[in-house]
């Protein structure tokens, strides 16, 4: 499959995933969540950016539990509840952040 | 109810998949909240090697993973200390692992135990499931 | 006649370098790749066969390979390291490669 923006072809796996994480940038997230009827604002980004750190020094994408721990400790305990990642990103945090940030879908995700 | 999971890890990385195998396999169980621990025995102990870089033999260095392990509260990571020795390895050859105590205002704390044979026979002993890679 | 010997496995796994080290004659070559690399160690039990290599045979390691498992800093200082120009140049200048697998 493949993502069509302003004329750029970029590969994708059959859920939509970026095949190659140097595709990535801040015009590809925002296509991305239009076509699935979203808005991108400075939380989700916040989370965005976070995955991406997270990935770069790990190279992997959490789990939504480590996922949402990690956010309560960096970015402060009012963000590290499900229930705000979710309201974030309906379709699962891990899930749909990660997708929009351009990684792989996360290990262990179902 | 968790179970208590020992995954057991004898090969060299790199040279085949197992070892990353092994790793995906402990990220999945450890995202369903089991009780985990890793040992690594014979040519395992290559594994946790400090400083591996795999930008020239093409493959993807997984080997950060391992630093994430600690925030899955995967942090009973014991190491066989005759390995390590028949090897000529000692535990600063290897990459440090830490994990976060929540109950004591998030002190890190190491997540490597390197123990004798006899100390892993009784990990082994402990166990509901053993898996081997 | 001479041939370069590769060998690709851990020491501490299979035999291959040991078979290796029975076969090979005097003044050979043999190439240390892949988890082969554990076996160009300056210390651990297998050191003592690396230096029965080294007294009768150039002893290479491919260094990717090397630098891949984290062990630059702890390979013996008889064996040369070699890239992957190396490696060809290398299979060109024997008369035959023997791979023990």
């Amino acid at each position: 499959m493949a993502l069509e923006i302003n004329g750029n072809s970029y590969e994708t796996d059959e859920e939509g995933y970026l095949t190659n994480l140097s595709d990535w940038n801040d015009e590809l997230a925002n296509e991305m969540a239009k076509a699935d009827g979203a808005v991108l604002d400075e939380n989700h980004w916040e989370v965005i950016n976070f995955l991406r750190d997270y990935y770069e020094e790990y190279q992997i994408a959490p789990a939504v539990r480590v996922l949402t721990k990690a956010v309560g400790k960096k970015l402060g305990k009012d963000k590290g509840t499900s229930k705000y990642l979710y309201e974030l990103f309906p379709y699962g945090p891990a899930k749909q952040a990660c997708k929009y940030a351009g990684l792989p879908k996360p290990t262990g995700c179902v | 109810m968790a179970k208590k999971f020992l995954y057991i890890n004898r090969k060299a990385p790199h040279g085949t998949v197992y070892a990353l195998e092994s790793l995906e396999v402990v990220l999945i169980a450890a995202a369903f909240e089991q009780d985990v621990s890793l040992a690594f025995i014979d040519d395992g102990v290559y594994q946790l090697m400090r400083n591996q870089d795999t930008s020239q033999i093409g493959v993807k260095n997984f080997t950060p993973t391992y630093r994430a392990l600690g925030d899955y509260e995967v942090n009973k990571i014991y190491v066989e200390r005759e390995s390590l020795e028949a090897r000529g390895l000692s535990q600063d050859d290897l990459m440090p692992l830490t994990w976060e105590d929540e109950d004591e205002d998030w002190a890190e704390k190491d997540s490597i135990h390197v123990i004798s044979s006899q100390e892993m026979a009784d990990i082994l002993e402990q166990q509901d499931v053993i898996l081997n890679f | 006649m001479s041939i370069l010997h590769i060998v690709n496995k851990s020491p501490y796994e299979r035999n291959s370098f040991d078979s290796c080290l029975r076969m090979a004659k005097k003044g050979a070559g043999l190439l240390l790749i892949e988890d082969g690399i554990y076996a160009a160690q300056d210390s651990g039990d297998a050191h003592g066969n690396l230096k029965t290599a080294t007294d009768r045979l150039t002893v290479y390691a491919l260094q990717p390979d090397v630098i891949a498992r984290g062990m630059n800093d702890k390979i013996d200082a008889a064996v040369t390291l070699i890239d992957y120009d190396g490696f060809v140049k290398l299979t060109t200048e024997y008369d035959n490669v023997q791979s023990w697998l």
